[in-house]
């Protein structure tokens, strides 16, 4: 048994996100070797060969791999792939863009955002946007995962010396070319990395009342997260988004603040270790979940917060 | 141009899923069922799309029960021009229905193919990029805002970080996100000419593709509940339990 954890990075770092499928891949036992695809990717290969455990790195760097385009990264991914028997990455926007291309071309059939492993060929998923949990087999020679982060402690990140290897082949498929991003840039810890998150829903009013977010957030070293009802007001962007259709977030305490606790956004957060609702409403569903709860009016609360801290 | 949109029939957003009673799989039994609403966002964008005299007609393709003529209908009712149903009773994983959708591009030859990022039910956000795979089309997944231009597509996605911009030559697959558009609600005119339009169906075994499946579901279960937590009494409260009880800030 060998598994092929496929390197999430932005070229000069590895993400931390790929120690959760590490992680995956170690609850299952076997060898592990770490794949990295980019151009001018030698720093995160670097990075990637320092964690505890790992066979080896290969690492594909072309310019053709720049951005991560799934059209020619797939092909690389399912060459390399026909050589193990599993394929783990973590559920990121990228993963989930790559890898079920991965497996059709590999004719298997990919199982999306496991959060455990019962045995090498069984795995745990959530359905219906976290409602269920369902234990699905696969009978596939290869098996083809996403890994969700919020399941799997993180592996270590050093430690280890894990040779490199280069491998040759590129594929530049011309069939989709890079424009452009537009990154939010923030001091804060990524959402989905973040110790503390701190999320306003609808009862926010508006966009300018996050200042009061950003406010505690910085206080307390958190990431600032929303609602999707506080996205789709047009408060604050997507990416800020925590839900089944967001960011899947489980930080050691998770704040929530004028958010009512719809299903698809409690699928978002309810693995937080301690959750933490502030709300007028003592009837929100969000209440169900929380630790601590406080009815209470959230403009009058936070400028309480902000100065208890 | 030429437009595919693909639907699946789904459970109603609305509806809180159980399980059956013996754990088997989530009971479907009297359950409302609807398009799902990804799907919805990509036939709106198809619709759109016509509006503006880009395309010239849309095609909506389902692959499911014979009951999936339902949300045929329904993107027929938005204005769709036709519909194809691939009929099965099996329950398709998304490498099937992506083999499906395959051969319908082949005797259609759609310049683009719009699709939901992912269906409700299982959550899978597969069938649009093995589709990809398996045509060689390129593929802009997660889209917020596409734009069509000649024999470009140029697509604004939903990523991680923030958005990415890419240009793609047609024919492509785009997957929609939340945010492409908010759907219409279909008029009750156009709801009546709906069930006037053409409608056909064929099977997986017509389109000669292997539907058996690779992933066995052997159960399911209720995710665990969090204990009930207490209600603080003001802030100075919450501060001490969160700096003394549960001990996540200092």
């Amino acid at each position: 048994m060998s598994t092929l954890v496929i390197a999430e990075h932005d070229n000069s770092s590895m993400n931390v996100a790929t120690l959760n499928s590490v992680a995956a891949a170690q609850a299952m036992g076997g060898d592990i070797d770490i794949l990295v695809v980019g151009t001018g990717c030698q720093s995160a290969a670097e990075q990637a060969a320092q964690v505890p455990g790992i066979g080896k790195v290969l690492v594909a760097d072309n310019a053709a791999y720049a951005h991560s385009l799934a059209e020619n990264v797939a092909p690389m991914i399912a060459e390399v792939a026909a050589g193990y028997s599993h394929v783990m990455a973590t559920a990121t926007t990228t993963a989930k863009n790559i890898i079920p291309r991965v497996a059709a071309l590999l004719d298997v059939q990919a199982i999306s955002d496991i959060s455990g492993v019962v045995s090498e060929d069984t795995f745990k998923r959530p359905i219906y946007a976290g409602n269920l949990i369902a234990t699905v087999q696969s009978s596939d020679s290869i098996k083809v995962l996403t890994v969700r982060g919020t399941a799997f402690d993180g592996a270590p990140a050093e430690g280890g010396s894990a040779s490199i290897e280069a491998i040759a082949a590129a594929h530049d498929s011309a069939k989709s070319s890079f424009i452009g991003e537009e990154v939010a840039v923030s001091d804060r810890p990524e959402l989905t990395a973040a110790d503390i998150v701190i999320s306003g829903g609808r009862g926010m009013g508006n966009g300018e009342n996050f200042d009061m977010l950003y406010s505690l957030a910085d206080k307390l070293g958190a990431a600032v997260g929303a609602s999707r009802a506080a996205v789709d007001a047009g408060f604050v962007p997507n990416d800020m988004q925590v839900g089944q259709t967001g960011k899947i977030v489980a930080p050691d305490l998770y704040v929530a603040v004028g958010i009512s606790g719809a299903i698809q956004h409690l699928a978002g957060m309810k693995d937080s270790k301690v959750i933490v609702a502030i709300n007028k409403d003592e009837e929100a569903p969000i209440f169900s979940v929380a630790d601590y709860g406080l009815v209470a009016d959230l403009f009058v609360a936070l400028p309480e917060l902000d100065a208890a801290l | 141009m030429k437009v595919l949109v693909a639907v699946k029939r789904v459970v109603d957003y609305n509806v809180k899923v159980r399980p059956k009673s013996d754990m088997t799989d989530v009971d479907l039994a009297n359950v409302k069922m609807s398009i799902n609403p990804f799907c919805e966002i990509a036939v709106e964008e198809a619709v759109r799309l016509k509006e503006k005299g880009i395309a010239t007609e849309i095609i909506a393709v389902s692959v499911g029960p014979q009951q999936s003529q339902e949300q045929l209908r329904t993107a027929l009712a938005l204005g769709a021009d036709r519909g194809i149903l691939i009929n099965t009773d099996e329950t398709l994983e998304p490498l099937a229905i992506a083999k499906c959708l395959k051969a319908v591009c082949e005797s259609e030859s759609p310049d683009i193919i719009l699709m939901g990022k992912q269906a409700i039910d299982g959550d899978n956000n597969q069938t649009g990029q093995m589709l990809g795979a398996l045509t060689g089309y390129g593929q802009a997944t997660f889209a917020s805002e596409l734009t069509i231009d000649g024999r470009n597509a140029t697509v604004i996605r939903e990523v991680d970080g923030g958005l990415q911009t890419l240009a793609l030559p047609l024919p492509a697959i785009v997957t929609a996100d939340l945010r492409l558009n908010e759907p219409r609600y279909a008029s009750l005119p156009n709801i009546m000419k709906a069930k006037k339009k053409q409608l056909d169906t064929t099977t997986p075994a017509d389109l000669g593709v292997d539907i058996a499946n690779r992933v066995t579901l052997l159960g399911v279960e209720l995710p665990a509940e969090r204990a009930a937590g207490i209600k603080v009494e003001d802030i100075s409260q919450l501060v001490d339990k969160l700096k003394n009880e549960a001990k996540v800030i200092s």
